[in-house]
């Protein structure tokens, strides 16, 4: 992957954030300031294609997005080398992933712990 | 001001070193590069320091005075002495040599390195290329060609403190005129370079490289552009006028 293409992707995956993260934001307060319990939120979630797709959505970019970023951090702020800091990017973006997808996953099949 | 002393403070030695302290008269008309060259005239010839022109077109004499670079030759102690007192010394980003002399091989090495080296594409026998003002390539080529490489925004940069491959805001702000020189050969190749790890991508846009600029040009504007030309290239959406 090159820097140009990190570049681009950090870019374009910050415009999907923007809209998604206040969608994001203002669905909680809605529903949380209308008084919803969790089981209430899981019931409006579980099985909405259209939820699972949006979160997802917003997975990804997040997933692309913040490795990226970070990455540019430990190159400023830390000595350690090049190949260390994409390993461990790529590892991050990973488990951001990972967490994210098992969170919509949760969200759509409505589990609840 | 004028009858008074002025407490100068200068850097002594290499990378350790320590700040020693001159007194000097304060002067109607004094530049800080005055007031380095009286200190080493008068007081200590051992003092290292840089100057060539004194008149604000080498960029030679550029130094950190009172916590900022500045081009001495046209900085007037009035302006930036705070309780008469001054405090000199060498750029940051560099290496440091001696007292206020820094080497700036690295400087000019990114120059180098970021394709700021006009290819020409026309033979002599050609007719001289058309270039107007109403061209806005032109216009961007133009509104950042006068630098005069002092290293002022590479030192003012905290970026080219944090990352030594980012190639800095003078190298960049070359390569954005060369990519906006309709003459020059290689636009590709060149932004290749300024799109590669420690290019454009590389600057966090704080503006400090602009702020400090002596000539009042503004790399900030120029990467901008360099981030802009990145983004369509890398999508597939450049023309062949890359930067426009």
């Amino acid at each position: 992957m090159t820097e140009a293409r990190l570049f681009v992707l950090q870019r374009l995956t910050a415009v999907l954030l923007a809209v998604m993260v206040m969608v994001h934001i203002i669905v909680i307060v809605y529903a949380s300031g209308g008084g919803l319990s969790a089981a209430e939120i899981l019931g409006r979630t579980r099985g909405n294609f259209g939820w699972a797709l949006f979160y997802q959505t917003f997975v990804i970019a997040a997933a692309i997005h913040a490795p990226i970023g970070l990455r540019n951090v430990l190159i400023e702020w830390t000595r350690l080398s090049r190949q260390f800091i994409d390993i461990a990017m790529l590892l991050f973006a990973g488990l951001l992933l990972f967490l994210g997808s098992r969170a919509v996953v949760a969200v759509f099949v409505g589990y609840m712990s | 001001m004028s009858d008074g002393q002025l407490q100068v403070h200068v850097w002594r030695g290499g990378e350790k070193g320590a700040l020693k302290t001159y007194s000097v008269s304060a002067r109607d008309n004094q530049t800080v590069l005055d007031v380095v060259t009286e200190i080493q005239q008068r007081i200590d010839p051992t003092l290292s320091y840089r100057f060539a022109c004194r008149v604000g077109v080498c960029g030679s004499c550029a130094m950190t005075v009172n916590g900022r670079p500045r081009w001495t030759c046209r900085t007037h102690v009035t302006r930036v002495a705070i309780n008469s007192e001054l405090t000199i010394e060498p750029l940051r980003n560099l290496p440091h040599i001696k007292d206020l002399i820094t080497d700036m091989a690295p400087f000019f090495e990114k120059w180098q390195r970021a394709g700021g080296v006009f290819e020409g594409t026309a033979t002599r026998h050609d007719p001289p290329a058309s270039v107007t003002h109403e061209d806005r390539q032109r216009r961007n080529a133009d509104a950042g060609i006068e630098c005069i490489n002092c290293a002022v925004c590479y030192s003012a940069c905290d970026v080219a403190g944090w990352n030594k491959d980012y190639l800095g805001p003078a190298a960049l702000n070359r390569a954005w005129t060369l990519l906006n020189d309709c003459r020059h050969g290689d636009h590709r190749g060149l932004l290749a370079v300024v799109s590669a790890a420690g290019g454009c991508s590389s600057c966090h846009t704080q503006g400090r490289c602009t702020e400090a600029c002596p000539v009042e040009l503004s790399p900030t504007r120029s990467i901008a552009g360099l981030k802009r030309a990145t983004l369509l290239n890398t999508l597939g959406l450049a023309t062949d006028k890359v930067a426009s």
